[in-house]
Parts: C-alpha cells; structure tokens; sequence
C-alpha cells in the first residue's frame, strides 16, 4: 500500500500499540531537571544514554561567560550546573558553556550529523519540528514526557494525522523561507496544523536550502501542527555527509533513506495547495504569529474583521503593540533588531542578512544584535568575516544561544521597545515584558535595521 | 497523581483565544528546578497589570487553542497549583493537552456553545466516567482518548505502565529495529 512519509516513519517505530521508540533524545536546561528528579525519586535509570545529547542553550548569557560556575545570574547558573550533573550522573553527553559544539538545540542536532532521515527526534521543546527538515518525524514534548523517554526510550503517543501542503511554482525575489511559512500561518491560523503531521512538499520547498527547510518545519508549532517534515533529496544527502554522527555506511543510509519520500498515490487526511509566487515578504504586526501582513500592507483594521473573538483579539493586539489601524507597515519605527533564535541563527541565514549590510550603518536609534546558533556558526562566520560586515554596521556580535528569542538570559526587550526579530514568537512579553515583536526573515530584518523601520527589501538597496 | 472520577464547584472564565503558555508562565520562572509553587507565578503579566482576574476555581472555562506555543510543563504546574482541576475549551494545543494529562489536570474539549454555556452558568460537574460536563445550561459530552481516561480515572503513572511493556521495548531494540540512528556517545 501507497504510503506517505510520516506514516513510513510512524510504522517503523511503533514497538506497541499507542507506543513508539524514539532514536534520538536531545535535552537542555530549562525543561529537564524536574525529569532527573523524577528519575531518582523512582529509582529509575536512563535507558539509552548513547541515544541521548544535551546542551545549554535557553538562559546562557551571550557575552561569552566561560563556564557554568561563572553565570551571573544565580538562577541560570543553578539550572545549567544541575544540567551538567545530571548528565554526569547519568552518563549523558553534553556540549555545556565553554564547548566548541555548544549551541541551540535544534542548530547542533543537524551541525553533528546526529539529525538524520527518517529518525523519530523528541526534545522538551517545542520547536522540535525543526529537524523534520530531513524527513525525520521530529515534535517537542513536555518535562514528563521527558522523563519518560530518558527512562524508557519510548513515548506514549496518539498516532497524529497528516497534512500536506503543496507550493507550487518558486518563490519571488527577496522572499523567503521564513515570509513563505509565516503566509501559511497567516492564512491557515495558529490552530489550524492541531493534531497534524505536516508534510511541506513542491516546486518551492525542493528549490529550497536545508537551512531554509528548517526555518519552515521549525514554525510548524506556530500553526499548532504536531511536526512539520520534508522529504529528504539530494540536498538532505549532500548537507548531512561528512558531519560526526553520520553511519559508517553512508552510502548504504542513502539509500535506505531514498525509500522515505511519500509514495505516488499515497493519501493525507488533509492537502492544501499554496501558490509559492504570489508570497510577498511579510511581517507581523499582532501577537500571534498569526497576525501578519504582507510588508506592503497596512496594520489591519479590527472593524473589518468578521468575528467578534478575531476583532476583540486584534484590538487588544493592537493595544499592547501600540499601533493604529491603517498605519503602513513601512512607517513602523523600531528600537531594537535581533538576528538569531532556532528559527533563522544558522550560516546561511547569517550570510544573507550580512550580504545587505556590507558598507552600511544601522539606523543611529536602533540597537541591533546578532546571536549566531551555534559556537560553530559563530566560528564558521568568523571564517568568512561577516562579524566584521555586522560590527562595522553596528551590530553586536554576541555567543551562541537561544538569547533575546525568549528573553530568559539577560537580552531582553525593554517595556516599550519595538523590535524586528528573525525568531519564531511574537507573543505578549515573549521577549522582555512590555517588548512588541514583529517577526520577520533575516532580510527584512536586516533591511529595516539600516532604514530604522520596516521597507519592502524587493526594491531596496 | 491522584485518581479523577468527578470535578464540580464554580467556574472562572478566561474568555480569550489563543492563549499561549508564556502568558500562562512567563520565562522568569522556568529558571527554576522544582516542580512545585508555580501558583503564585500564574499569569504573571496579566493578573499584575489588572488585565484579567481569576479566582482559583476547581474548573477553568477558556477560549479555543488554549495552552499554544511553548511545551513548558510549567505553565500546567502552574494551573494545578493555582487551585485549576480541569480546564474545559473548544481546542488546545497538543503538547499542552499532554502535559495536562501527566499532572491531572483535566482538559475537556467542549465545542464554543456549549464553552459559553458553562461559563454562564456559573458551576459545572464534569464526571470523567460518563465524560459528561453538567451544568445549569445543559449536560454535555466531551470525548477522550480510552487510555488517558484509563490513566487518569486510576491516577497511574506512565512510566511505570511502559515499563511493564518493557519486553516489547527489549524485542524492538534486540531485532536490530533500533540500531540506524547515531551514536551520541561517540561522537
């Protein structure tokens, strides 16, 4: 029988009804020490340690801070040092502060080569989904679930649905992954992918980099979706070669992964069609992901909206952002621009928004930050010399981690500022309490950085 | 985690869609390594401000897609610890939906109306055995999956219930089935 991807992967692992086994376990600070409590409560031990890989990543400082013990805040440092015993005590490995592998979970999973086709990946965080770019089935769980696997290797799990959604025809000039996955967002609605396997297929997503890939299955949460995948190709192959974790017999994975692809004729219990050349580059202007325009537009208004729940939200968005409707998106002022987060922190992210910086400065009010994904984007970056085009422009140049993403380290928005950020939520406080987040692609970002406010970066330069 | 049969007393009402877990716990308390007293951190933000009141009611009534975005368990701790038994809304997200079923906390998915219904009503008793939402406005069925209802009817603990499947786990993993993903160990 004619079977999609999610479902070839689903089948493979199911060690029991409702049961299935999960080949990769990764793990970091904030949502694991409840679960090695809970371990040792139970007297219980970790079934694969060699299945399982943790890293700091969620409240690091930036600043280039050497080791745990040296962490400012008494808090973070407690959580990180309670992250580094607990991988000692149970055999763990872990890239903590001051490894050359150190990074944001969901950046050093595909770095190491440990991201691999047709794996299940699981990890206490929600944008998991982003290691489905390899045609892996790939989902966030919660601090119990964690327990589980680290106890069990398993997870009890509701085999979810699937959807796929086509692109056809390729994206425009200036658009990219991150406008493309926001338009779907925008136009299906945060709960809409609920309680689906979303597999991301056509013209535009094969034309796409594994970076790219990434962006789009990292905000599959946003859309409520359960996972986000891509089948792997001859990119997928040709990314992951050569990485630390890749088998032995490469050649013999390669083929074995080949046989993943979605079967002709297999079915979804949803399709969707999406015309990839009518995307244009988007921000958001609410706090929802969902919540977004087309960079050309206006901030919408909630008279016009139909229900009275949408207009009530739109209203009290528009409130807390501190915007009028009909204002043009392009007259939007900013404070702050943050370039990082698992969304789009990775080389070629970093590259394109450096590639529109090179000899110019950013706007004199703004103060713009740039937090590479990992320590070996940082390093490889270096290499190349963007952390020059990003200073000499006027932008830090901080460490690794998940930073201003979530605000959990010390780079947080002050009440009040406006920032255009390339990372993946836009929610109330999510960046610094009173903070208003437009998401944007590293383009964008970088575009309005140099201009002080929002421009359509398709006739800009 | 105690066993559910039968939640009932006066209902708060947070009538909003979407509402995200960084509101529910924001990020200043996930620093911390316990699992307990996250009831005083609930809604940080928003009770502070005065934007929403809530009194530590057995049932929440919230809108659609309640729990979205990041899968921190906290914000279900949080709930539980505030005085929440069960949580009754048109949707949820998934990871959210799970956590609240490892802590006992009872999610119900009601359709919109009869949300509203409950909320009006001012009191409600869910019956987790008959999967039935009683309230002065009517009696509501709610679905739920068999083996989460299994679990939190029994107060069991899931770890342990696979463990006792342990010799599927060992048959999966000894015919080789689990062999093809990396070795983190040696890398």
């Amino acid at each position: 029988m004619a079977k999609n991807l999610f479902e070839k992967i689903w089948d493979a692992h199911e060690v029991d009804k409702d049961l299935i086994y999960i080949d990769l376990h990764l793990v970091h600070e904030v949502t694991s020490p409840q679960a090695f409590d809970g371990l040792r409560l139970s007297e219980r031990g970790v079934r694969r340690p060699d299945k399982t890989l943790a890293t700091a990543d969620h409240n690091v400082p930036t600043d280039g801070t050497p080791t745990a013990r040296l962490i400012a805040d008494e808090l973070s440092r407690k959580q990180v040092e309670a992250l580094e015993a607990n991988c000692e005590e149970f055999g763990i490995p872990l890239y903590s502060l001051g490894s050359e592998r150190r990074g944001i979970v969901h950046v050093i999973g595909p770095e190491l080569g440990v991201t691999q086709p047709g794996m299940t990946i699981v990890c206490g965080d929600s944008h998991t989904s982003t290691h489905g770019a390899f045609g892996a089935l790939a989902f966030g769980i919660g601090t119990s679930e964690v327990e589980h696997v680290l106890a069990t290797q398993c997870l009890v799990q509701r085999r979810p649905k699937s959807m796929r959604i086509n692109y056809a025809g390729e994206l425009g000039f200036g658009v990219t992954a991150k406008d493309l996955i926001l338009a779907t967002i925008g136009r299906l609605g945060v709960g809409r992918m609920q309680g689906y396997a979303v597999e991301y297929a056509g013209e535009a997503i094969r034309a796409l980099s594994m970076e790219n890939r990434m962006t789009i299955c990292n905000m599959t949460i946003e859309g409520g979706g359960r996972a986000g995948m891509v089948a792997p190709d001859e990119k997928t192959f040709e990314y992951i070669k050569g990485r630390p974790g890749v088998p032995d017999d490469f050649d013999a994975a390669v083929q074995r992964w080949s046989a993943l692809p979605t079967d002709e004729g297999a079915s979804f219990d949803k399709e969707i069609d999406v015309d990839a050349p009518a995307i244009s580059p988007m921000v958001t202007w609410g706090t929802t992901p969902g919540m977004v325009v087309q960079v050309t537009d206006r901030v919408p208004d909630p008279n016009a909206m139909d229900s009275p729940a949408d207009r009530e939200a739109a209203e009290r968005a528009l409130a807390y952002m501190d915007l009028q409707a009909g204002t043009p998106i392009t007259d939007i002022p900013l404070d702050r621009i943050f370039i990082g987060s698992c969304t789009n922190s990775r080389i070629s992210d970093l590259r394109e928004a450096a590639g529109l910086l090179d000899g110019k400065k950013i706007a004199s009010s703004l103060r713009g930050m740039v937090v590479p994904g990992s320590q070996q984007v940082k390093a490889q970056a270096e290499e190349e010399g963007l952390h020059e085009v990003f200073q000499s422009a006027g932008f830090e140049w901080r460490e690794s981690g998940c930073s201003a993403c979530l605000g959990m380290n010390p780079d947080i928005l002050q009440p009040g500022e406006r920032c255009a950020s390339t990372s993946n939520r836009n929610f109330e406080g999510r960046q610094g309490a009173g903070g208003r987040t437009h998401l944007v692609s590293p383009k964008m970002a970088a575009a309005a950085a140099v201009e002080g406010r929002f421009v359509d970066i398709r006739d800009w330069s | 985690m105690d066993p559910i049969e039968v939640i009932e007393g006066p209902v708060a009402v947070l009538d909003r869609n979407d509402v995200d877990t960084d509101q529910i716990m924001p990020k200043q308390f996930l620093k911390r390594v316990e699992k307990t007293g996250y009831g005083e951190f609930l809604f940080y933000d928003w009770f502070r401000s005065g934007e929403i009141e809530l009194d530590a009611h057995p049932i929440l009534v919230a809108g659609r897609n309640f729990g979205s975005g990041s899968s921190r368990e906290h914000a279900v701790w949080g709930l539980k610890d505030y005085g929440f038994d069960a949580v009754i809304a048109p949707s949820f997200s998934d990871i959210f939906y799970s956590n609240c079923t490892k802590n006992g906390l009872l999610p119900v998915i009601l359709d919109e109306e009869h949300c509203k219904a409950v909320a009006s009503a001012g009191e409600a008793r869910i019956d987790l055995d008959d999967q039935t939402v009683n309230c002065a406005g009517g009696v509501f069925q709610f679905e739920i999956d068999e083996d989460i209802k299994h679990r939190l009817t029994n107060g069991l603990d899931d770890v342990a219930m696979t463990l006792e499947r342990g010799a599927k786990i060992d048959e999966f993993e000894g015919a080789g089935k689990a062999d093809a993903g990396p070795v983190t160990t040696s890398l």
